[in-house]
């Protein structure tokens, strides 16, 4: 019955996606008319933007143009943190509805806001990412993202009530459950991260659980940069389409961009999200088709407005129309990053953090070393610490309540696991300057 | 081959229990020759070696403890400094791992057993017997201890 | 029972929440048979009617419920995963679960008008315990299957407060945006709430830095000893409700201002209070399992569902206007699940993780206790010598592995201590599996 609303390549068009077939000229006359709206409402209620302004001698109305906006200062992660927490609302307290946040470099996290109205359009844009996904009402979604704090999982969520489907809210984890799920429930779609997605095939080979043999068909991936060889891996070895979506909370959350039935880069929702492509040296526009960082600009948040964000995403713009006949840009799948944020299983983590934690459970930082690796496809993370004479014991079992404890305090100051090792002083590599804190073996 | 018999029990946390087992074996007149104890939070794991194992074993196993018997290496040193320096010299160029290890000495020919548990016993044999180290088996390990 | 508000009342749906006894009767009465002639497709209740010669059209007034069959836990599992299920397939849009005792959860499933009755029915107690549309709320309650989240956040977005949606754990977290988002009301289970209490006095920060001036606490017993203390260490006043998975989730019944027991919200379930031995009614005021008929439940309708809750049931008028029935607290079970850190439990399911590894005795014991403000669940396991090892690595990984077992079927985090041969007690007749230290009634 389901496969009667889904043939691949020439889905029929869902009335959400109608946006994203505006004709240029019109997208780009809606885009003007929203920038100039969220610039004026920026330099009126956000201090931060009206005096970076002020100090290029910037009034709102220097916006004439989309190519004005070259002009206009950059938003970056760190000032989400000085102006923690509500700097950067443009909305009073009481027309917020929903505040959500994700990692900072350091223990406090990014806050970001949502009126309703900005519910709706996020709701509306993830209606756009499932729909281009060829997700249809009358599907069995099972939503593994993590609901909470993090955007992925409440975000999808919204946009597949929107859509019209079965949402499964199973959030991550239990692998076990997610396949006996798909078996007895007969899930036609799954959200998650791609990694965990390659994980759960491999609980259902052990499980004797054939993917192919469900009615599962097609994954919408997201919250961590993958490759086209992960794709290719999934798609052989599940019999789904794997599909890519962006999004980060700064901006809205999942929701900003996503691939349609071609799969070749991802269509950004423009008419809601401008981007650029600047040199992360130079900050300079880069030409469409040029390789840089990208920034954002929210043409139509509320609560928060965030102009010339930059994103630390390494990517760049497919100016040339695509096969589905969106007439929205495409941006090439985010490889790279120019910071040092690790995403490990969908969580954004940074190495500050797991110092701040350090420091907190042995009162001076000691010698560490994070090891991310790849077992049974699920990211681990492994941090090495060496044990200094004050902190060691005779005994076994202090020594194991010591990294207990650094255990409890990374879990509850990252909200992941991580596996401590303790190690002996002097055994992690010591570099010249700059140290070697992370080992990437992924 | 040339390994001994250690005998290992598991030792929950609580008070009495080690001075139960070492009444377990003073009763049937055992001799315990060393032993070892690894701790943790909540149980330990205690390791001994005893000359007559299977009669030790038998004992405590029917006042209900659980006990396993396993080959471990002993190796005799001279007992002074860098003797087990030389014996772990050996073992790391074939990257052998020493999972525990415990001593005893026997006095009368100054010298020191060393007992190795490693992450290849079978390996670890070769090794140390290829490089000319004696090993200790069983019945060396009786006719030693007569002589003490 | 109270004689004062402690908080100003009000009604989300004063209409509703205030219907004449007659009204109410008679609105039952039609929703009763409604649900019936929906029910009467369901094979479950078909057969049943069938067998008990029990024709719908007899099904006149509310008091008839009683001629209907009871559905239990049992039920929902021999028709898993959707034998209940009342409409057809692309009229669900939401499927949540619960744990099961075989590792198999049960699950219930939502049209699109269940979740606005449900999310009516969240918003209804919250107002009744003083949340108003300028608060925000943080949900320190878990998402995901659970019940637990989802409806308290829907019912907030339908009163038109900010949510901040936190999920259960992370303490410090909890903290920090308690500290600096400011939110009015908390929102999770009342052990947590305990411990939230506890960290927020240890971080010196119930000085009056924080705005927290309510809070609703459900998912699991909890007892007017717990309510003091909370009170004593936080300047918020606790709110209590009441409901489960099966019947709709949380909603069922809340506090209102004079905290006398929670109102059952009778326009949507009738509720009967039953002897677990005989079911037979007890009289109002006497402990009994109480059962509940959903009335206007499209996707999942059950028939008077047994929910091993004891609990007690007061009739007489409240002074907030609100004409319904109160239920206690729950005080106990009829069965032997346990709920932990808001998670259902039952002792088959620790045996179960058990028998999946291979040399672990067939005797255990499950201690549940509450060191500090949460619950602790450990499990003792007799070593054997199939599964002993000399070398502590193998001793930790079997610890390990049986805690990892635990989890995948019961979603628990449970210490394993690992114990001697035979030092676990013997029993002749029915084994003592649990000890259950806390005090929870």
């Amino acid at each position: 019955m389901m496969d009667e609303h889904w043939s691949d390549g020439d889905a029929p068009l869902h009335p959400a996606s109608a946006p994203d077939f505006l004709p240029a000229d019109q997208r780009r006359a809606l885009q003007l008319h929203r920038l100039r709206s969220v610039v004026k409402r920026a330099y009126e209620h956000v201090d931060l933007f009206r005096a970076r302004m002020k100090e290029r001698g910037l009034e709102p109305d220097a916006v004439r143009t989309l190519d004005d906006l070259r002009h206009v200062p950059f938003t970056v992660k760190t000032d989400l943190r000085d102006t923690y927490p509500f700097g950067l609302f443009a909305s009073p307290l009481s027309d917020i509805v929903r505040l959500h946040a994700s990692s900072g470099t350091t223990g406090k996290p990014i806050v970001v806001a949502y009126t309703r109205r900005d519910m709706s359009v996020w709701t509306g844009v993830m209606a756009r990412t499932f729909a281009a996904c060829g997700v249809r009402a009358g599907d069995i979604v099972q939503n593994a993202y993590g609901y909470g704090l993090f955007t992925g999982g409440l975000g999808a969520h919204y946009g597949l009530e929107a859509i019209g489907a079965t949402v499964i809210p199973i959030s991550g984890g239990n692998s076990e459950r997610q396949i006996m799920l798909m078996k007895d429930f007969g899930s036609t779609v799954i959200c998650s991260t791609p990694s965990y997605f390659l994980h759960l095939i491999e609980q259902a080979a052990e499980m004797g659980v054939t993917l192919a043999d469900l009615p599962l068909r097609a994954g919408i991936f997201g919250a961590e940069p993958w490759t086209e060889e992960m794709r290719q891996r999934i798609e052989a070895n599940s019999g789904i389409r794997a599909y890519d979506i962006y999004g980060l909370s700064e901006i809205i959350g999942p929701g900003v961009a996503s691939e349609c039935s071609a799969q070749c880069g991802l269509h950004v929702f423009e008419d809601h999200f401008l981007p650029e492509i600047v040199d992360p040296e130079t900050l300079e526009p880069l030409p469409d088709g040029e390789t840089g960082e990208l920034v954002l600009t929210t043409l139509s948040k509320e609560a928060m407005p965030m102009i010339r964000y930059r994103t630390r995403d390494i990517t760049r713009l497919m100016p040339e129309p695509c096969a589905c006949g969106r007439t929205i840009r495409r941006m090439v799948r985010v490889a790279a990053r120019s910071d040092d944020m690790m995403i490990i299983r969908g969580v954004n983590v940074f190495p500050s953090q797991i110092e701040e934690a350090l420091l907190r459970v042995e009162g001076t930082l000691p010698h560490y070393q994070i090891v991310l690796t790849r077992e049974h496809d699920l990211d681990q993370m492994e941090v090495q610490v060496e044990v200094t004479p004050d902190v060691f014991s005779d005994q076994v079992k202090t020594m194991q309540n010591l990294r207990k404890k650094i255990e409890h305090t990374l879990a509850s100051a990252l909200g992941i696991r991580a596996k401590v090792s303790l190690v002996e002083p002097l055994s992690l590599q010591r570099s010249q300057g700059k140290a070697k804190r992370v080992l990437d073996k992924r | 081959m040339a390994t001994i018999k250690q005998l290992s029990l598991f030792l929950e946390n609580k008070p009495g229990h080690l001075k139960a087992i070492c009444g377990v074996l003073q009763e049937a007149e055992i001799n315990i020759v060393t032993l070892s104890i690894a701790d943790t939070e909540q149980f330990g794991i205690l390791r001994m070696i005893i000359p007559d194992w299977e009669q030790a074993r038998r004992v405590l196993e029917d006042k209900g403890f659980v006990v396993h018997a396993n080959d471990v290496v002993a190796v005799e040193v001279d007992d002074k400094p860098g003797g087990m320096a030389q014996i772990l010299n050996l073992l790391d160029q074939d990257q052998l791992n020493v999972e525990y290890a415990y001593a005893f000495t026997f006095r009368r020919r100054n010298s020191a057993v060393l007992i190795f548990r490693f992450n290849d016993t079978d390996e670890a044999v070769r090794t140390l017997t290829a490089a000319g180290r004696p090993l200790l088996a069983q019945a060396d390990l009786l006719q030693a201890l007569e002589r003490e | 029972m109270n004689a004062e508000p402690v908080t100003e009342n009000r009604l989300f749906n004063p209409e509703a929440e205030t219907l004449a006894p007659d009204a109410l009767r008679a609105l039952q009465a039609e929703r009763l048979r409604a649900v019936v002639a929906r029910v009467a497709q369901v094979p479950f209740y078909r057969e049943i009617f069938a067998r008990e010669k029990i024709d719908p059209a007899d099904i006149r007034t509310s008091d008839d419920v009683r001629r209907l069959p009871f559905t239990t836990k049992a039920d929902l599992r021999e028709n898993y995963p959707l034998g209940f299920l009342a409409v057809p397939r692309d009229r669900v849009v939401r499927y949540h679960g619960s744990s099961g005792t075989t590792g198999k959860p049960t699950f219930v499933a939502y049209t699109r008008n269940d979740v606005q009755v449900w999310s009516e029915l969240c918003a209804r107690f919250l107002v009744a315990g003083g949340l108003q549309p300028h608060h925000t709320c943080q949900i320190a309650f878990g998402y995901g299957l659970f019940t637990g989240g989802f409806g308290l956040h829907y019912g907030i977005e339908r009163v038109g407060a900010a949510i901040i949606p936190a999920a259960g754990g992370q303490t410090q977290r909890q903290l920090m945006l308690m500290q600096d988002l400011k939110p009015e009301v908390l929102i999770c289970t009342p052990s947590y709430a305990l411990h939230l209490a506890e960290a927020i006095r240890e971080a010196g920060l119930n000085d009056g830095r924080l705005a927290l001036r309510y809070a609703h606490f459900g998912g699991e017993p909890w007892t007017e000893d717990m309510r003091a203390a909370i009170e004593k260490d936080l300047p918020i006043l606790c709110f209590n409700n009441y409901g489960l998975s099966e019947v709709i989730g949380p909603g069922v019944s809340g506090e209102c201002a004079w905290r006398n027991g929670m109102h059952i919200q009778e326009d949507h379930f009738i509720v009967e209070c039953l002897d677990p031995a005989t079911l037979e009614p007890v009289a109002d005021g006497e402990p009994g399992e109480l059962v509940f008929t959903a009335l206007t439940k499209e996707a999942f309708p059950l028939l008077r569902y047994r929910t091993r809750d004891m609990a007690r049931l007061y009739r007489e008028p409240c002074p907030c206007g609100r004409t319904t029935v109160r239920m206690s607290r729950v005080t106990g079970r009829s069965d032997d699940m346990l709920v932990i850190r808001g998670v259902n439990v039952y002792p088959s399911q620790i045996e179960e993780a058990l028998l999946r590894v291979d040399g672990v005795a067939p005797h255990y014991l499950i201690e549940v206790s509450r060191p500090g403000a949460l619950d602790r669940v450990s499990v003792s396991v007799e070593m054997r010598p199939e599964t002993f090892s000399d070398r502590m690595i193998g001793m930790q990984q079997l610890r390990q592995r049986i805690a990892h077992e635990i989890h995948a079927i019961t979603g628990l985090h449970a210490e394993v201590n690992l114990v001697g041969p035979k030092t676990l007690e013997r029993f002749a007749g029915k084994a003592v599996r649990v000890k259950d230290h806390r005090a929870l009634s």
